[in-house]
């Protein structure tokens, strides 16, 4: 479990994230909104060890991250950042990098990395394209290949950075579900999402942020309620009932 | 075994590699026979054609087999590191600063091979990590990389010919060190640049998983426990070695850094475990089959290596910006 506790974080001296305190629950979908640039993506790369934290705690088991070498920590997250790289190498290539932490020097990657790899994307539902170039996939796809990269690290937190974006609507849900699937088998899944009708629907718990601190937190069904929603982001959210639960709609404030 | 597996490629550009060096030791001014290398082979110096070999022939064949290898996987590590394949050695002045410094030591009268190889690393070693520093603090394109390289080549150059018009003992050796050459390589120079070319190169090989984790991104890299700023600053660092170690006994052998890589990943992909092998050899195969038509073309008069090379690689860096404005690359 990771916990962060008065975390302060950001760039070149600079905190973007201020007093932050959050319990990321395993086997739950935590999402992140907020307005543009209130520090979602920061809070994840300082979670992830990219950033430094400069002030706070950040524990993964209760063992703070400054004792943690990078290699030990991502043993405990994966992260999958909102900009890539896409790689001119083979799909399985690509998902075997996520046992990199595993290996020691000089690292060489062993047939049990490979079935890892490969069960990794038999989960997303990608096997047959383990040949195929990334380069040649879709964006849903690569996507996919990503996350399998990420299961293939064998981490117990994964954080997702705006995972949805580009990708068409069925792609969208697509992973969502497989979201939701990483939160059954008992991982924590951290999302950070533009698409507030989406993060009221898949999150089990809400984080909103606005200027670099931790607004509030709670369920979609507790935010919703507070009307939070409407003062932070500007909009008017409505709910219908269907078969499949709850559906949100956000539409301008009149 | 399939011919598109990459170790199949590589054992077949390994072989081109020993075909080019066996030519580079039996053509030239006087030709030798197979019958007279293997028994020049035997003998020692002891006979003409024995001392064609071991004097001339060796040493040169050697010094064209590891400035090619190393130079083009100098280029292939700072197209990775650096995410651009407009970047070479030649191209962000790590071969100028590699050659201000071994300018330096010939004005100031110091010529010990070992010196010189690791002023040589020093030169180039401050040039790349000048143009990395930049580029990160900036948050440069790659376009911006590239052009602040020209400007650093540029001025690094300005300096190795100020000091060659001072110093005229060192300016002896500027114009053959500018185009770049094999003609007059020593052994004193040879021996310790080969031996730090050697072991940069075994040390990368054993690197490649680190090499294409940093080719994900920074952001990904770092996510997987690749302590990103330490590998960049050993990468490049190598990548310095391997370019002057050539430089300093080899002169400025431009695009060597810059075409072989790129025919290199399309043939062995871009995977540094075999990509790195395959530029190595094809880099090596490459500069000797130059330097052996530089010897060939014009007999018995010869044109250094460097203007060949640039000959070939001048329209292939404006093949590369065509096809990178088609929206291709």
């Amino acid at each position: 479990m990771i916990q962060l506790h008065n975390v302060y974080a950001g760039y070149s001296g600079r905190n973007v994230i201020h007093d932050i305190s959050l319990t990321l629950q395993p086997g739950k979908v935590t999402v992140i909104i907020g307005p543009n640039g209130c520090g979602k993506s920061t809070l994840l790369k300082t979670i992830t060890g990219i950033l430094p934290l400069s002030d706070g705690q950040l524990l993964f088991n209760g063992v703070s991250s400054a004792a943690l070498s990078p290699t030990q920590t991502a043993r405990q997250v994966a992260y999958l950042p909102q900009s890539r790289r896409v790689p001119d190498i083979s799909v399985l290539s690509l998902v075997l990098h996520g046992r990199f932490p595993y290996l020691s020097y000089p690292r060489r990657y062993q047939p049990e990395d490979r079935d890892i790899a490969r069960r990794a994307l038999d989960w997303v539902g990608l096997k047959e394209l383990e040949k195929k170039n990334v380069k040649e996939l879709s964006g849903g796809m690569q996507q996919g290949v990503y996350l399998a990269m990420a299961l293939a690290q064998d981490t117990n937190t994964i954080l997702m950075d705006e995972p949805t974006t580009f990708l068409d609507i069925a792609h969208q849900l697509h992973t969502m579900e497989l979201a939701r699937r990483l939160a059954a088998e008992g991982k924590a899944v951290v999302m950070v999402l533009h698409d507030l009708s989406l993060a009221l629907r898949t999150a089990d718990t809400l984080a909103v942020m606005e200027q670099g601190r931790l607004l509030c937190i709670g369920t979609p069904d507790e935010l919703f309620a507070g009307g939070m929603l409407t003062d932070v982001f500007g909009v008017q959210v409505q709910r219908i009932l269907s078969d499949d639960g709850w559906h949100y709609v956000c539409s301008a404030l009149r | 075994m399939k011919a598109n597996n990459p170790s199949v490629r590589v054992a077949a550009v390994a072989a081109l590699c020993m075909l080019a060096a066996a030519a580079s030791l039996c053509l030239g001014s006087v030709h030798l026979s197979p019958a007279q290398l293997w028994e020049a082979l035997q003998t020692g110096a002891d006979s003409t054609a024995g001392r064609i070999l071991w004097f001339s022939r060796i040493p040169r064949t050697a010094a064209c087999l590891l400035a090619g290898g190393a130079l083009a996987v100098s280029g292939a590590v700072i197209q990775n590191v650096l995410a651009n394949e407009m970047a070479s050695p030649g191209i962000i002045g790590v071969n100028a600063g590699a050659a201000l410094a071994v300018t330096i030591c010939c004005a100031l009268g110091a010529f010990s091979g070992w010196l010189i190889a690791s002023a040589a690393f020093f030169g180039a070693a401050a040039a790349v990590l000048l143009v990395a520093i930049t580029a990160q603090k900036l948050g440069a394109s790659r376009t911006t990389v590239i052009l602040g390289g020209v400007a650093v080549n540029s001025c690094l150059t300005a300096a190795s010919e100020a000091i060659s018009i001072l110093f005229p003992d060192a300016g002896m050796q500027a114009a053959d060190f500018r185009i770049g050459g094999f003609s007059a390589v020593a052994h004193t120079r040879l021996i310790p640049a080969g031996v730090l070319i050697l072991l940069a190169l075994l040390l990368l090989m054993t690197l490649s998983s680190e090499l294409d984790v940093m080719a994900l991104g920074e952001d990904t890299a770092r996510s997987l426990g690749l302590s990103v700023k330490k590998m960049r600053t050993l990468f490049l660092g190598l990548a310095a070695l391997l370019a002057g170690a050539a430089v300093s006994f080899a002169g400025l052998l431009g695009f060597v850094g810059l075409i072989v890589p790129h025919i290199a990943r399309k043939f062995a992909g871009t995977e540094s475990r075999p990509l790195l092998p395959f530029c190595a050899l094809s880099g090596a195969a490459l500069v000797t089959v130059c330097d052996l038509l530089s010897r060939l073309l014009f007999a018995p008069y010869e044109i250094p290596v460097g203007i060949l090379l640039s000959f070939m690689g001048g329209p292939f860096f404006l093949y590369l910006l065509l096809r990178r404005k088609g929206g291709h690359a």
